[in-house]
């Protein structure tokens, strides 16, 4: 088991500590007699330059809870408060603005453009903001050398194993570099040591002092590398715990 | 953004191409089928447009067409010469003749007469011969292709004869006459020898031909023709377009072709719509991951909008290029008429246009309404 130094979701903070406030939120799917409720009333904290994992069994929460933090999904109820902004007042439009500038995401299936190139894939938030084609290019190649895929730029996701795959994922949720990194099952497709790889690279260059890490996983290998872990259950966050973790067995 | 619609395009090739043989498989189809029917349509008013120097036909106020003859008095000539603005007016027989060939065997053919003065209305194109020798006994023109039709692969000779209503025609030229729509020989010859040639008829006198006074418009003059003579008066132009129309409404040619065009259409609509649509929705996961990170919907339309718009000028490209590849091919090789003006072109563009927006219009409801969200789901 993880030694649990708390089991509190927030510690109320001051909101300029914390890169994301939830409190309260509820998530409802379908009408009438055929409402799922996914989340039920969650609380939770991330302060800035943590790692914080989001773990628990399928159907529990986590990837309507991460996808309400990131902004791409409407919560029912509640308050979400990221990087300082109320995502559940914001406007459709400038919410589309604010991901494009402050979140970056890791998908468990890459989401790589097939017909791009390493650097072009991992340039394309900058090419969403606007960038000129060849500046976003050598930026983006510029950190697929520090995540090690110096010798893959011009190779297509299809060229590339799954590992490399996660890797050009990586650079591009980070090329742009947001405050906030949300990663979905980043290892779930990778073996064991492709997975560690790829958590080091996320430990290492992505959490930051102005940044926060979110990582929804089921792999119990790599919750050494989290900051705290929130266990959920059945739409709401169970436990929350600090400290060193060891690989767990569920 | 748009590169990388582009790239997103050409990189599933199977896809890219399918969509492709969709608008091509509609552009060629319209624009062949539009080019044939145009071909077809110009032999109709072939004739009108060979008769060089008049600008007016003056004829019988009911007819219809260039070939819905309905023979006026000779005195009618007269009487539009004397109209105010008329600077000229002569004769003009038009008709069908059958001729008795030296091997026995019989031909129909159209019989033109000219002013015996003037030969108005003789044909520009004559390569062997000369328009003058229309003046010599019994002599006519014929046209290139009449002569190979009725002596085929037999060299050019001057001097054969034939009959015609049992009167001796002597050629005395050839000339590159278009052809007409019912494909039939045409001999060029006087307005005198061609009512000899004809088969005898009270009235014979098929057309006027006038031509208006220096700075007196044509349809004024026109005007005047019908309000003096009760005859009908168009301009070369009017008289053309007469011809087309009646083709148009009175036989089913047009809704044959149209029926070409439409099923090119709606099967170019069919494949080009739904391999752009499964191609949307085998990346939708990707458009899905681009609206997570920041892509509007705003940017998504004017993406799917670019691919569309760029299967379409590469298809119509395509498409019409086959066209008129074809129509240069069937044009030498054989008697298919094609003509394919710059109505032809765009009402294809228009019509590729379309097949693109519609292909397009399926895809973007498909991407604008996914959520963002759908690429946290596995």
């Amino acid at each position: 088991m993880a030694s649990a130094a708390s089991f509190q979701t927030h510690d109320d903070r001051p909101l300029a500590e914390v890169a994301v406030r939830v409190r309260g939120v509820t998530k409802e799917f379908g009408s009438g007699g055929a409402v799922t409720r996914a989340l039920r009333g969650v609380d939770l904290d991330i302060p800035y330059g943590e790692l914080l994992m989001l773990v628990g069994p399928s159907g529990c929460g986590k990837t309507t809870l991460v996808s309400i933090v990131a902004g791409t999904l409407e919560p029912t109820d509640g308050e979400v408060v990221v990087l300082g902004q109320d995502l559940v007042r914001m406007s459709n439009g400038r919410k589309v603005k604010f991901r494009r500038d402050h979140v970056g995401f890791v998908f468990q299936a890459f989401n790589l453009l097939p017909a791009l190139t390493a650097a072009e894939n991992a340039a394309v938030p900058l090419l969403i903001a606007g960038w000129n084609r060849r500046a976003a290019v050598e930026a983006a190649a510029d950190i697929l050398d520090q995540l090690g895929m110096g010798d893959r730029l011009a190779n297509l996701p299809s060229e590339l194993s799954g590992g490399q795959q996660q890797r050009v994922a990586i650079a591009r949720a980070l090329v742009h570099e947001p405050r906030l990194l949300v990663c979905d099952e980043p290892t779930s497709a990778l073996d064991a040591q492709n997975g560690r790889i790829t958590m080091e690279l996320i430990q290492k260059i992505a959490v930051q002092p102005g940044r926060a890490v979110i990582v929804v996983t089921h792999d119990s290998r790599v919750y050494s590398f989290a900051d705290r872990i929130a266990s959920m259950e059945d739409g709401r966050i169970d436990s929350v715990a600090s400290g060193p973790h060891e690989p767990l067995l569920h | 953004m748009l590169w990388i619609a582009w790239k997103m395009l050409v990189g599933n090739r199977v896809k890219y191409l399918g969509i492709i043989f969709g608008v091509v498989f509609a552009a060629v189809l319209i624009a062949q089928q539009a080019s044939i029917f145009c071909g077809l349509m110009s032999l109709t008013v072939s004739q009108i447009r060979d008769v060089e120097g008049a600008g007016i036909w003056v004829m019988d106020k009911h007819v219809q067409f260039v070939d819905d003859i309905k023979p006026l008095a000779d005195t009618e000539l007269f009487r539009v010469k004397s109209v105010p603005g008329v600077e000229w007016a002569v004769r003009f027989y038009k008709g069908i003749g059958r001729a008795r060939l030296a091997e026995g065997t019989y031909e129909q053919m159209i019989i033109l007469g000219l002013d015996d003065a003037t030969l108005v209305g003789a044909p520009g194109g004559v390569f062997l011969g000369s328009i003058a020798d229309l003046r010599k006994p019994d002599a006519v023109i014929m046209d290139d292709a009449g002569y190979k039709r009725i002596w085929p692969g037999e060299p050019y000779k001057l001097g054969r004869t034939f009959e015609m209503n049992d009167r001796r025609a002597v050629l005395v030229g050839l000339t590159k006459a278009s052809r007409t729509f019912q494909s039939f020989p045409i001999v060029y010859t006087r307005y005198s020898q061609a009512v000899l040639f004809a088969p005898p008829e009270r009235k014979v006198l098929s057309f006027v031909l006038a031509d208006a006074q220096p700075g007196v418009p044509e349809e004024e003059v026109c005007r005047r023709i019908e309000e003096r003579t009760g005859l009908q008066a168009l301009t070369r132009e009017q008289f053309l377009w007469k011809t087309v129309s009646y083709y148009l409404r009175k036989t089913g040619i047009p809704l044959n072709f149209g029926i070409t065009v439409l099923l090119g259409f709606f099967v170019g609509t069919a494949i080009a719509g739904q391999t752009f649509y499964l191609f949307t929705v085998e990346n939708i996961r990707q458009y899905g991951a681009l609206k997570a990170m920041g892509t509007s919907n705003w940017t998504i339309l004017v993406m799917v909008l670019a691919q569309g718009l760029q299967v379409g000028l590469i298809g119509y490209g395509l498409g019409v290029g086959l066209a008129g590849l074809f129509g240069w091919f069937v044009k030498g090789a054989s008697r298919l008429s094609f003509f394919m003006p710059w109505q032809v072109l765009t009402i294809t563009a228009v019509a590729v246009f379309v097949i693109v927006l519609v292909a397009s219009l399926l895809s973007i409801r498909k991407v604008l309404v996914v959520d963002p969200a759908i690429v946290f789901r596995g």
